[in-house]
């Protein structure tokens, strides 16, 4: 499948990711490349397989409805940005 | 003596006989770190200082019969991306340049349960993406053998530390080679353990359904030793399994008699170096001498567990990493007048190439319309694989098979092509995709005098058997007491 | 062409926050109005290396509400993540789930004017709720609090099977009433945690191809989605009368202008790769299990509204508004334990009650006295210590204070005057002040006797016993 560059800025702007005008041949290039090699599954026969999702077995791994509370907020709170009264500030958001 | 010479059961029966104390075991280790650390880079933050203080405490509870623990006082490494509660914990990434975790990974309170003490969190490639640890925002970790060369990665810090006796031992983490493709490069001994084995609580994802936390050390007994702390169920990993406690010490038997070992063959085709080979297959013929049985088998699947891997990881690793956006922690950019500069200036500054373009690579694969193409397709392809291996596994014991395709490179030599770094990844990232053990250990050196690394494959679970026939091989070989890091520049 | 031409489709997402003592995926307490981010932890503040672990509490509570709204229960189940930017998803993505939710196909029945119907569920599955952002008026910016991060939530998906906005007010109310009734949500529509994303299009009648079909996103009041409803039907039918085309759309209810408004956010074509979430196992759950959880079911309105009929010989209507809510119901249940006139019991819920939780926009869970204390209220009117006039003023006070009617009617002095005596001089007082209305009664004008009494409740501040009143009245007019 050839990857366009409207495609590529598509994608980059759902990551939130800007790329600078000279890094979008590379970019292009790169997951081009990459793809092309990625294909190589498509030769696979897999008919019938399930899908892997984790590397496991098991399920109804679930935890108690129970409270115990976390006792360093103050240790994330010192790594906003931007705090104001306990929370994070940020640019207004339009709702 | 060279106390840091000496492997961790070394330095414990020194501590028993009391011919060494904690506090010199420290210094010597900090002596060599002020040494060797300019030469290698092997750290990105240094908890030195620190550690002294703490030593001289546990000496003094040791002595004092408060505190057990027969690995009160050991020194560790830490890989960058395993957070430790009130230290810097980068993932070697501007975006996290300044991050302090409010928080210990569980395999960071079971390392604390035993007093052991942490000398500094390791370089590695930003966010575990990468294959030669060049892809650190701070530093490029020096390969100790050649500092020209890379010591591989992503773990390559903890690698380079080990090698070059700056911690005895030391964690990391393998995505898809992350632990083993350095471990050989640097001529030491790598564990990824089976997913599950050991909590990944802690450990920042790149690949949630890949990444396992794993060891670096001097010799099999060790990485037992090591294993031994680590492993076991943690509730708040849901992934981790419920298993028996083991000893894995136990499981070193120095016997390989009739050990049924399976080499596929297309693990040394065309793009495996050929003295990388040459070395393998002598490896093997020790097997044989020790009394294994070696069979050739057809296991078809590195190139597509290669592509499958890419698939996989890099989407899961675009979803793990958008947290990273610059509003409750991190890298926030100085340029914004909205919300939405906020994000994309954070991203964009904050990560580094090879970052963005696997993000981009899994928004690619995740979106609409190609979804069924490569992730679900690449969901399946992974049962194919783990059927394949256990295929294999009905009638052996292990599989055999060299750690990467070539020694370690040169720093700067695959830089410039993705492509061609990931295939530094050929032979390890499909014992991730099925979730297997896999240990790298070194078996030899080649004509540069580079070490090259030998993998070992297990059953899930069933990290006894490669312990001990690694351990077996070790043994006969010796290859520390025959070759060692020159620092050559 | 005239809008009874046009017929208008509607279909729902709610959503209800569950009632667990902790979140959805860490141990952080959900109490709602907590001091900003006093109620976080790593897990739920998504910082780097953490890991979510299902709390059992919310599959039960989901599978619960799927049992009673008649869904099939998914055997094999799984958690996606929903992946986009927002300052209030600390994860950047959301844990909910995508094709394989833990409920689905299920169906409520609603009554409206009479006539009854089924509206059909898509599914329910189970999903974490965002942060909160408030606005700074001083900077101009906007805070985060992440107390509500990670907040167990259910999503409730309607078929577009409701045709008017009477009809999705009757589904919601029901809705509601199910699962309050359940315990699984305490549906509190002021605090957020039982709201509404509302789709609405318009097709002609007969036709059976849906029209464009346009959303109002979190909507949190009855009385505004039918508004809006009503609103958007109306702009829906004016733009396609006028020529023009409806745009599926996100919009806006501004309820103080009475209008809907685009959001302007367009430049996102959203996309939101969802996946499996690798750091969470598959839900299985055995037979054994749903038939637990529906042995243990506790009993539902429609159950209670027949008692109501034939035990207490309520009306239908009766029954239904009692039944409406689960903290109505349970008062009446508990007051007629102790009163012996379920009747009235009722009646003072249905009207007076019901008023004041109206003209005070309260719910029937924030009332703070019990059913006993509203039998006493009653027991004291039969008695004839306070008269129906003054019990509504000791009821309006039972609103504001936890206090037992009694207590009220002796702090205030509204003991109701029996004292033939005391009666006899205010009712002597009146007609001595009123001769033109002795004059009218002796006339024959019965009213005048109407005008008189209420003149003597005037000067007895209401106290005096209005029977008593009445009789001496007339006795004196003879």
């Amino acid at each position: 499948m050839e990857v366009k560059k409207e495609e590529l800025l598509h994608l980059a702007n759902l990551a939130r990711l800007k790329l600078q005008d000279n890094e979008i041949e590379k970019y292009l290039l790169n997951l081009q490349d990459i793809l092309n090699y990625a294909n190589l599954i498509n030769k696979v026969d897999v008919e019938g397989l399930k899908e892997t999702i984790g590397e496991r077995d098991s399920y109804n791994v679930f935890r108690k409805d129970e409270i115990d509370k976390f006792d360093n907020i103050e240790g994330m709170i010192k790594n906003f940005p931007e705090e104001q009264d306990s929370m994070i500030r940020v640019p207004k958001v339009v709702q | 003596m060279d106390i840091t010479e000496l492997t961790v059961h070394e330095l414990q029966e020194k501590l028993k006989s009391k011919e060494l104390t904690i506090t010199d075991i420290n210094k010597a280790y900090i002596d060599r770190i002020n040494e060797k650390e300019k030469d290698v880079q092997a750290f990105i933050t240094l908890t030195t200082d620190e550690a002294l203080e703490t030593s001289k405490n546990i000496e003094e509870s040791v002595n004092k019969g408060e505190i057990k623990g027969e690995l009160a006082g050991i020194p560790i490494g830490i890989k960058d991306n395993i957070c430790i509660n009130g230290v810097k914990t980068t993932c070697a990434s501007k975006m996290l340049e300044n991050f302090i975790a409010p928080y210990n990974a569980t395999v960071i309170e079971k390392i604390n349960d035993e007093n052991m003490i942490c000398l500094g969190k390791t370089n590695m490639d930003e966010f575990a993406m990468g294959s030669s640890t060049e892809n650190s925002y701070f530093k490029k970790t020096k390969n100790p053998w050649d500092l020209s060369r890379v010591p591989g990665g992503s773990s390559g810090g903890s690698a380079a530390a080990v090698a070059s006796n700056m911690v005895p031992w030391a964690l990391g983490s393998d995505t898809g080679g992350s632990i083993r493709q350095p471990a050989g490069c640097c001529g030491i001994v790598g564990l990824k353990p089976t997913y599950g084995l050991i909590s990944r609580y802690g450990l920042i994802a790149y690949a949630s359904s890949l990444d396992q936390i794993g060891t670096f050390t001097k010799d099999v007994e060790d990485t037992a030793i090591l294993l031994n702390i680590i492993a076991g169920h943690d509730d708040k990993d849901t992934t981790s399994a419920v298993q028996e406690k083991k000893d894995y010490t136990k499981a070193l038997k120095n016997d390989v008699k009739g050990l049924k070992i399976a080499v596929p063959k297309e693990f040394f085709g065309d793009g495996i170096n050929k003295e990388v080979k040459e070395s393998i297959e002598k490896a093997i013929e020790k097997y044989k001498e020790l009394g294994a049985t070696v069979e050739e088998v057809s296991l078809d699947i590195a190139d597509y567990s290669l592509a499958t891997y890419y698939i996989i990881a890099c989407a899961e690793a675009s979803s793990n990493l958008g947290r990273f956006d610059g509003i409750r922690y991190g890298y926030r950019s100085s340029k914004f007048n909205n919300l939405r500069d906020i994000y994309i200036n954070s991203r964009s500054e904050g990560f580094g190439d090879e970052v963005k373009r696997r993000i981009i690579l899994g928004t690619y694969v995740l979106s609409s319309g190609y979804y069924d193409a490569y992730y679900k397709k690449a969901q399946q392809v992974r049962t194919l694989v783990k059927n394949r291996f256990d295929e294999i596994f009905e009638n052996h014991d292990i599989i055999l098979t060299p750690t990467a395709p070539t020694t370690a490179f040169k720093i700067g030599e695959k830089s410039d092509n993705p492509l061609e770094m990931y295939l530094s990844d050929i032979c390890t990232v499909s014992v991730n995709i099925a979730g297997l053990p896999g240990l790298s250990m070194p078996c030899d050196v080649n004509s540069e005098g580079m070490p090259v690394g030998m993998q070992l494959i297990g059953k899930r679970f069933d990290e006894e058997t490669i312990l001990n026939a690694a351990y077996t091989y070790e043994q006969a070989t010796k290859f520390r007491e025959k070759y060692k890091p020159t620092f050559k520049k | 062409m005239s809008i009874e031409e046009y017929e208008t489709v509607i279909g729902l997402e709610v959503h209800a926050e569950l009632s667990t003592k902790t979140k959805i995926f860490c141990k952080c307490p959900t109490k709602f109005g907590a001091e900003p981010n006093t109620q976080v932890c790593p897990i739920c503040m998504a910082m780097p290396g953490t890991l979510p672990v299902l709390n059992e509490k919310v599959v039960e509570y989901a599978v619960k509400a799927g049992i009673t709204i008649n869904c099939e229960i998914e055997r094999d189940s799984k958690n996606d993540r929903k992946n986009y930017f927002y300052p209030d998803l600390p994860k950047a993505y959301q844990i909910s789930q995508y094709d394989k939710p833990l409920c689905k196909n299920g169906n409520i029945e609603i009554t409206v004017d009479e006539e009854k119907k089924k509206i059909g569920i898509t599914r329910i599955h189970i999903e974490e709720d965002a942060g909160k952002l408030n606005h700074d008026d001083f900077g101009g910016g906007s805070l985060v609090d992440l107390n509500r991060a990670g907040v167990p939530l259910i999503e409730i998906v309607s078929e577009p099977d409701m045709r008017s906005s009477k009809e999705v007010d009757a589904y919601l109310k029901k809705l509601k009433a199910i699962l309050e009734y359940i315990e699984v949500s305490d549906c509190k529509m002021q605090e957020g945690s039982f709201r509404a994303d509302v789709n609405v299009s318009i097709r002609k009648k007969g036709q059976t191809e849906f029209g464009t079909r346009t959303e109002m996103k979190n909507m949190n009041s009855f009385r505004s989605i039918v508004r809006a409803i009503e609103y958007e039907r109306l702009r829906q039918i004016d733009v396609l009368e006028n020529g023009g085309k409806i745009e599926q759309e996100t919009l806006r209810w501004d309820d103080v202008s009475g209008r809907t408004f685009s959001m302007r956010d367009k430049e996102d074509a959203q996309d939101y790769r969802y996946f499996p979430d690798p750091d969470l196992v598959a839900i299985k759950l055995s037979e054994e299990y749903i038939e637990n959880i529906k042995n243990n079911l506790p009993e539902l309105p429609e159950s209670r509204k027949q008692r109501y009929l034939e035990d207490y010989k309520l009306t239908v209507k009766e029954a239904d508004g009692l039944t409406a809510s689960k903290y109505l119901s349970n008062l009446f249940e508990e007051a007629t334990k102790i009163s012996n006139n379920p009747k009235a019991v009722c009646n003072w819920i249905m009207s007076d009650i019901s008023r004041i939780l109206n003209e005070r926009e309260l719910e029937p869970s924030d009332i703070k006295f019990s059913g006993e204390d509203l039998a006493e209220l009653i027991d004291l009117i039969e008695k004839g210590t306070i008269s129906s006039a003054i019990a509504k003023k000791v009821l309006e006070k039972m609103f504001d204070e936890a206090k037992k009617p009694e207590d009220i009617i002796k702090e205030n002095g509204w003991i109701q005057i029996s004292d033939e005596g005391a009666i006899k001089e205010v009712v002597l007082k009146i007609l001595e002040a009123n001769p033109q209305s002795v004059a009218d009664y002796k006339a024959g004008k019965e009213k005048a006797l109407g005008f008189l009494v209420g003149q003597a409740m005037k000067e007895t501040k209401g106290q005096a016993n209005p029977q008593m009143l009445n009789q001496m009245f007339k006795d004196e007019l003879k």
